[in-house]
């Protein structure tokens, strides 16, 4: 019988919940790298044993984890097993964790300077690792999103990082503006038919997207509309939240947006609105069904400034017409009192036949529906506040 | 030999105790000392100050015979108490956060 992981960063450690296909009863293990903040894990699909993890801290800056193991061993990429270590006493050579902006005029023309709060310009400082977005034909090929905005590639497993300077060096990067959460890049999608394909979001300045595997970009935010930015068509500046398309139709996106859920048609080059009969369009995530690409998935949040569900209910809220037509998910979710958040990273899909759907909360609980949505239950209640969920479905 | 107390973090992450000895060649500096450190701990590379710049990480500071040493020059000497190991240079996480 297959089975599912659920792979779970929090602010203070990851914990993997794993069950068999019923998803009733959970194992939970963890917290691994207790105290430190996972902003996120996710496995390849190629090797589902081979895990990437960002491990970050305000104090200490960032790790890169990985497990060749499914999750019951961690190391710093910068150590391969069975390589030579440099210490005496076999440390990591902690080359996996050196993030650094490419400043080199021949790799495209990488800018340094972005806008600041107070319309400046400001250099570009790394911070984190939002997002590590494995790739699906070679387990040793993986994304990461960082903050401040930028996309690298590793090729060797996490041993070594370069950033994908066309991004940044496009032309618009002097626009782009951190959000409330920094200036972070923190959705990035492979096309799974077509690996040159990717599709990346920053806040706040918008959705791009490279045909040629990272080395040119352009923006793709027509249709987008943002009060209180001084354009609210400009082309960049838009707070995106997340974007989330099923692999089997890959020009067809959907977007959580600061304020609007919307979606395109045409890899981005256009988008509608879709937030129909949702009772708010504020939110952070989206996500689509696994096997039925116009079923999507959205968690209204009251307002950017008020970062919980309305009426203390929290809700799930499910279009089976790819937008529009929303409908309330409410079974076995809290029917008051609750003000947590779901964060943007925080909500995924299973591959089982009948498609799990999970999120977790800033409140530290892990919800799963094993039936796409129409019942939920916690996994577990008590966590630290969840960053990040991904789920894995092993055989 | 001078001495180093670690932050419980990096001391995990390190697999190192809460005090760390060190040979430092030359005068006994934030920069030599922590050339020395990451030298025999590569992981600790970029958790105490930028990779590149050198810059100590903004939550982290340094404490040398009780007095704050975190904002002075990376080549300012340490105290003599520190260069001989008599006193222990301490690796200190600022107080931020929940």
């Amino acid at each position: 019988m297959s089975k599912v992981r659920v792979l779970v960063g929090t602010r203070k450690g990851a914990f993997l919940l794993t069950a068999d296909g019923k998803r009733q009863d959970w194992e939970v293990s963890g917290p691994h790298f207790a105290g430190w903040e996972m902003y996120h894990l996710k496995g390849s699909p190629v090797d589902p044993n081979r895990i990437y993890a960002s491990q970050t801290s305000g104090w200490f800056g960032q790790i890169i984890q990985r497990s060749d193991d499914g999750g019951k061993t961690w190391f710093q990429p910068g150590t391969p097993p069975g390589e030579p270590t440099t210490g005496p006493e076999g440390m990591p050579k902690g080359e996996s964790n050196k993030f650094v902006y490419d400043t080199s005029a021949e790799s495209g023309k990488p800018l340094t300077t972005h806008l600041w709060y107070d319309g400046t310009q400001h250099p570009w400082e790394f911070k984190r690792v939002w997002h590590l977005e494995p790739s699906h034909h070679d387990p040793d090929t993986v994304y990461a999103g960082v903050e401040d905005a930028a996309l690298f590639k590793s090729a060797d497993g996490g041993v070594t990082w370069r950033e994908l300077p066309g991004l940044r060096g496009h032309g618009t990067g002097p626009q782009w503006q951190p959000g409330a959460g920094g200036m972070c890049l923190h959705t990035v999608i492979i096309d799974k038919k077509n690996p040159q394909r990717i599709y990346i979001a920053i806040s706040a300045a918008g959705a791009f997207r490279t045909d040629d595997g990272g080395q040119t970009w352009k923006p793709i935010n027509r249709g987008l509309r943002s009060q209180f930015i001084p354009d609210p068509n400009a082309e960049i500046g838009h707070c995106v939240h997340h974007v989330a398309l099923h692999p089997s139709r890959p020009d067809v996106l959907f977007m959580q947006k600061h304020w609007d859920v919307m979606r395109s048609d045409n890899a981005g080059d256009q988008w509608h609105e879709v937030s129909g009969n949702l009772p708010t369009d504020f939110g952070f995530v989206i996500d689509v069904h696994a096997h039925d690409p116009e079923t999507i998935y959205v968690v209204p949040i009251k307002s950017d400034g008020e970062h919980f569900p309305l009426d203390g209910k929290l809700r799930v809220y499910r279009s089976k017409s790819g937008g529009n037509e929303w409908q309330e998910l409410a079974k076995g979710l809290p029917e008051k009192d609750c003000y947590v958040n779901v964060l943007r990273d925080a909500m995924a899909v299973d591959q089982l036949d009948k498609c799990g759907v999970y999120f977790g909360t800033t409140g530290g609980q892990v919800y799963c529906s094993p039936d796409a949505g129409d019942s939920w239950a916690p996994i577990v209640r008590d966590l630290p506040a969840v960053l990040s969920v991904e789920v894995q479905t092993l055989p | 030999m001078i001495r180093v107390v670690l932050p419980p973090h990096l001391r995990t992450l390190s697999r190192a105790g809460s005090e760390v000895q060190l040979d430092v060649v030359g005068p006994v500096t934030q920069r030599s000392v922590l050339d020395a450190l990451e030298a025999r701990y590569p992981m600790l590379r970029g958790t105490i100050r930028d990779h590149v710049s050198l810059q100590r990480r903004p939550f982290l500071r340094f404490f040398a015979c009780a007095e704050d040493w975190s904002n002075e020059p990376l080549d300012t000497p340490y105290p003599a108490a520190i260069a001989s190991g008599e006193e222990p240079l301490l690796i200190v996480g600022a107080i931020a956060g929940g």
